[in-house]
């Protein structure tokens, strides 16, 4: 069992033709993933992947002629949000958008457009899912994880693949890893996530990636400790970060007090969660 | 990227905000010649991209064109928080009977812009939001639909304006919303927006801070960045499409990930180690980029040692090690290196590196460990 993604998923990669998507488009297929479709405006009637995977013009196309449950959007940012809405627009209930530096006004647009629909958004700016040894939707490395009873969800990328890294190492598998992504807006937050982990009947306990910026881990801290019954652990990256600087991510800042690691810690510790003093000691605090 | 004040009510002006009359001044000549313009009474206005200009002595009222000039000459040679004063902004001075603060910013928790406004104008709304935070009135706008007429009455009352100004005020919120929007700020914040003898009101000083990833959609403000905002390294990393912040520690980082160099950071600190700088070098780790970033890492003269952390997953480490040999002998580093690869053939790769006698490690705990012993100076075993 997991969240999000499973070996039903039918997927869709917005952006296949590029780079990025064919490549990763390739490694999903390797995993395991059904990779059903891939839309490239201008190159539909293609084949790709070793003349596995039909190219569609449209979302709507793809959609009618595969039956694809989810779409992972490799589209650069200048054309993310478009991506985003044209699948949300064709019905596509679950959206992955991998594509880092979308300007934040777009994502206002898009949040507020997917608000009230059935559409469940993850990233952008995020390394995707990964549900070992059954589906994974974007970048995460398949071979860093194994199944098992742990749910992860994370704000970072490699950050993650360090503490999947670190889990495997001890023999502890996951469930769902979900990147929610490290920009300032986006669609799924960790309480949808911690929601959904909590409503699973194989995630035995969770562990929680934030850094600094923003109050989403506060947040957190409060939904674990009036709903969450599963044992939850956390690191927080950031805390050698200084005010007033973006550490990389769009999101990672610390701004006029607010958002810093020590409150995030704090928060977290307060609500009984234990906080890793670094990734690789994550494994040190899960139940045994 | 931050618009100066004067660069920021030029875009007001544009969108019918009113703002005093005035022009930049680059030296006291000049502002002499701007206040005699404006008929004699002016406020000589630092241009530097910090908060606390006016605590700073950055901003003067001069009653004449000399005491202008006078007064010019010392903000022009002062530095403000660390960066020079290159520009004044020489306004007329206004008969101010009341201070406002009226800014958009964009609220992370709801996904939404967010329209702010006090009564208490004309000081930091920080610390206002601090300690009276019942003096500060919010409304939430939908981006699909925009600020509505309505909604900015709502904040006027909110604040309790009186009612004579409500027009004005409406009017003001409503063009620094389009502001906003199509300059796609982060910020826009009119601080303070002033109320005059005669009730007209006027932008007294202006913020716009721009959101980086959409200048692609507006080349003209691209343009107007002020080299000062940034350290140089910072500057040249972001050329190479590098993000780096420079510390004051002496364990220079590379690593692939902002949320893992954060970490990376964070577990050097924690070893009683003092990282120098943050430093995200991307996907993969190229060569061209990896030779960029150490150049950048080691400009700094207090950096003793580097630690490159590079969590390649797909990556395949041995390439991952020819790019940072070729890198070093581009750049010759001549304090200690420490690296610690992961990924595909990650064994071939720290044989390579171990063999151009570079420090490796397999864990982040042991690398940062290695290198915070570097940067003490304790001697390290090469392994193999």
């Amino acid at each position: 069992m997991s969240i999000l993604a499973d070996r039903r998923t039918r997927l869709l990669v917005q952006g296949i033709t590029g780079r990025e998507g064919l490549f990763h488009a390739s490694q999903m297929l390797e995993y395991g993933t059904q990779v059903v479709a891939g839309v490239s405006p201008g190159k539909g009637g293609e084949w790709v992947l070793g003349e596995k995977v039909p190219v569609f013009d449209t979302v709507e196309s793809a959609l009618t002629a595969t039956g694809a449950n989810c779409s992972v959007i490799f589209v650069p940012a200048r054309a993310a949000a478009d991506a985003m809405l044209e699948a949300a627009d064709a019905g596509v209930p679950l959206l992955v958008c991998i594509t880092e530096g979308i300007p934040v006004q777009d994502m206002m647009e898009v949040r507020a457009y997917l608000t009230g629909r059935e559409i469940r958004l993850v990233g952008p700016n995020c390394p995707g899912l990964l549900t070992p040894g059954e589906c994974k939707v974007g970048i995460i490395p398949g071979h860093i994880a194994i199944p098992g009873p742990v749910g992860v969800v994370s704000r970072s990328g490699t950050l993650t693949y360090e503490v999947l890294y670190a889990l495997k190492q001890r023999g502890i598998g996951v469930s769902t890893c979900v990147g929610i992504g490290g920009d300032p807006i986006n669609g799924t937050n960790f309480i949808d996530a911690l929601e959904m982990f909590e409503a699973d009947a194989h995630t035995e306990q969770v562990v929680l990636i934030g850094e600094i910026g923003g109050t989403a881990e506060e947040r957190a801290a409060e939904f674990i400790s009036d709903h969450l019954t599963k044992p939850a652990v956390a690191f927080i990256a950031g805390q050698t970060a200084p005010p007033g600087k973006r550490m990389g991510h769009a999101g990672a800042i610390v701004e006029g007090g607010e958002g810093t690691a020590a409150d995030k810690i704090e928060a977290l510790t307060a609500v009984g969660v234990p906080v890793a003093e670094h990734p690789e000691a994550i494994p040190d605090l899960l139940k045994a | 990227m931050k618009l100066h004040e004067y660069r920021s009510k030029q875009i007001f002006a544009r969108y019918d905000i009113p703002i005093p009359r005035g022009r930049v001044a680059m030296t006291a000549g000049e502002a002499r010649a701007i206040a005699e313009e404006l008929g004699g009474r002016a406020v000589i206005k630092a241009q530097v991209l910090v908060g606390g200009r006016g605590k700073a002595g950055g901003i003067r009222l001069a009653q004449s064109p000399e005491e202008a000039e006078e007064l010019a000459t010392q903000v022009l040679g002062m530095h403000i928080k660390g960066l020079p004063v290159r520009k004044v902004l020489v306004d007329q001075a206004a008969d101010i009977q009341t201070e406002i603060y009226l800014g958009l910013t964009n609220d992370r928790a709801t996904g939404s812009p967010v329209l702010i406004a006090s009564a208490e104008g004309g000081i930091d709304i920080e610390e206002v939001a601090r300690v009276r935070p019942e003096k500060i009135a919010r409304v939430w706008v939908d981006p699909l639909l925009g600020l509505r007429t309505y909604q900015a009455r709502n904040l006027a009352a909110g604040m309790e304006l009186p009612r004579a100004h409500w027009g004005q005020f409406t009017d003001i919120a409503r063009a620094l919303y389009r502001v906003y929007k199509q300059t796609d700020a982060s910020l826009a914040e009119i601080n303070p927006l002033v109320i005059l003898g005669g009730g007209s009101m006027l932008a007294l000083d202006g913020k716009i801070v721009l959101d980086d990833n959409a200048l692609f959609r507006h080349p003209e403000l691209a343009e107007l960045r002020d080299l000062d905002e940034e350290a140089a390294s910072e500057r040249e990393a972001r050329k190479y499409g590098l993000s780096y912040v420079k510390l004051d520690g002496d364990v220079g980082c590379m690593v692939n990930g902002a949320g893992l160099a954060m970490a990376t950071m964070d577990v050097i600190q924690h070893l009683g180690g003092r990282p120098a700088n943050f430093l995200d070098v991307g996907g993969g780790a190229p060569a061209e980029k990896v030779a960029a970033a150490l150049e950048i890492i080691l400009s700094d003269r207090n950096v003793r040692v580097v630690l490159l952390n590079i969590f390649g997953g797909i990556t395949r480490c041995d390439e991952v090690a020819r790019g940072i040999l070729m890198a070093m002998e581009e750049v010759k580093p001549q304090v200690p290196m420490v690296a610690r690869l992961v990924g595909t053939n990650e064994e071939e790769g720290r044989r390579l590196l171990a063999e151009a006698k570079m420090i490796t490690a397999t864990s982040l705990l042991e690398g940062a460990e290695r290198a915070v012993a570097a940067a003490k100076g304790e001697a390290i075993e090469h392994p193999g």
